[in-house]
């Protein structure tokens, strides 16, 4: 089983990173981009085959290691 | 007193912790590495250094703070005994939960590395009493993500128990409200980006990084 998870900041957390991209993306002529935010993809490789363990045990993953609860948020994706 | 520094993988301000505690008390701290579970007997004063643990990845701290010392590190914060984080350090007291709040990359995105003006804003806690209220430290700062964030509510309250210690006179990175240097509620655990270790002899760029160290381990 696999797991993919977004993590990404929170709403009203200053993205400097992303600031950047948006603005090279502006430099290059991309006038419509507004904003950018940049989180990150974390792709897990698991034993087992019950999706709703995995899930849940991914969950507690993200809260104890994978993500900051105070500057960010996640989702879990099993396939 | 008896201090310990905590060495993880990537730490590089070790050695410079362990001077700077061994001259003002005197006495070589234990240098313990972070696959320990305990801290050695008698330990009073942790420190936990600067660096670059674990190379940074996932965020800054995030995995030092769930290495094997660190529940030690926490229990031993919670009898109330002195805990200095500094840069990484900081970082990863954060990460653990012993501070609020969270260090975000640089609003500037680059690693900024220069001697920094600093104001003491809380000159009554064991980490800053021989400070007083001075406004004008010079301690450098070396780091990639030393912009200090937490919610309006929490800045709040810590601004209104005395809980920021340390403020830049020029904020070099974002930080909110200017903030250097943090307390915890109770007062022990101190967290800050300046390396006061950095700033302890006077060929090597100042000595106002001393009297961190003299207010803490003077007073015991």
């Amino acid at each position: 089983m696999k797991a993919k998870i977004h993590v990404y900041l929170k709403p009203g957390v200053l993205d400097p990173q992303g600031a950047a991209v948006a603005g090279a993306l502006r430099n290059m002529g991309y006038d419509e981009v507004e904003d950018a935010r940049q989180g990150k993809l974390i792709e897990l490789d698991l034993t087992g085959e019950n999706a709703d363990t995995a899930k849940s045990r991914v969950d507690e993953m993200c809260q104890k290691l994978l993500s900051n609860p105070v500057i960010e948020s996640y989702s879990i994706e099993i396939a | 007193m008896k201090s310990a520094v905590i060495v993880f993988p990537g730490s590089n301000c070790d050695r410079d912790a362990h001077d700077a505690i061994a001259r003002v008390t005197g006495e070589n701290p234990a240098m313990v590495w972070h696959q320990e579970t305990e801290l050695p007997d008698g330990t009073e004063f942790v420190m936990i250094p600067g660096g670059f643990s674990y190379g940074d990845y996932l965020r800054c701290g995030a995995m030092a703070s769930r290495s094997s010392i660190m529940p030690a590190v926490i229990a031993h914060a919670a009898t109330g005994a002195p805990v200095l984080g500094v840069c990484n350090g900081f970082q990863i007291l954060t990460e653990s939960g012993l501070l609020p709040g969270s260090l975000m990359r640089n609003a500037g995105l680059t690693f900024v590395c220069e001697r920094t003006p600093l104001s003491v804003t809380n000159g009554n806690t064991r980490f800053t009493s021989r400070y007083q209220a001075e406004t004008d430290l010079i301690i450098p700062i070396a780091h990639h993500d030393g912009n200090y964030f937490a919610d309006a509510d929490t800045l709040d309250r810590m601004d209104g128990e005395g809980q920021v210690v340390f403020r830049y006179g020029q904020n070099p990175n974002g930080s909110a409200r200017d903030i250097a240097g943090i307390v915890n509620e109770q007062g022990n655990v101190l967290g800050m980006m300046p390396h006061p270790e950095r700033a302890i002899d006077a060929k090597h760029g100042g000595t106002d990084g001393l009297a961190l160290f003299e207010s803490l381990l003077g007073s015991a």
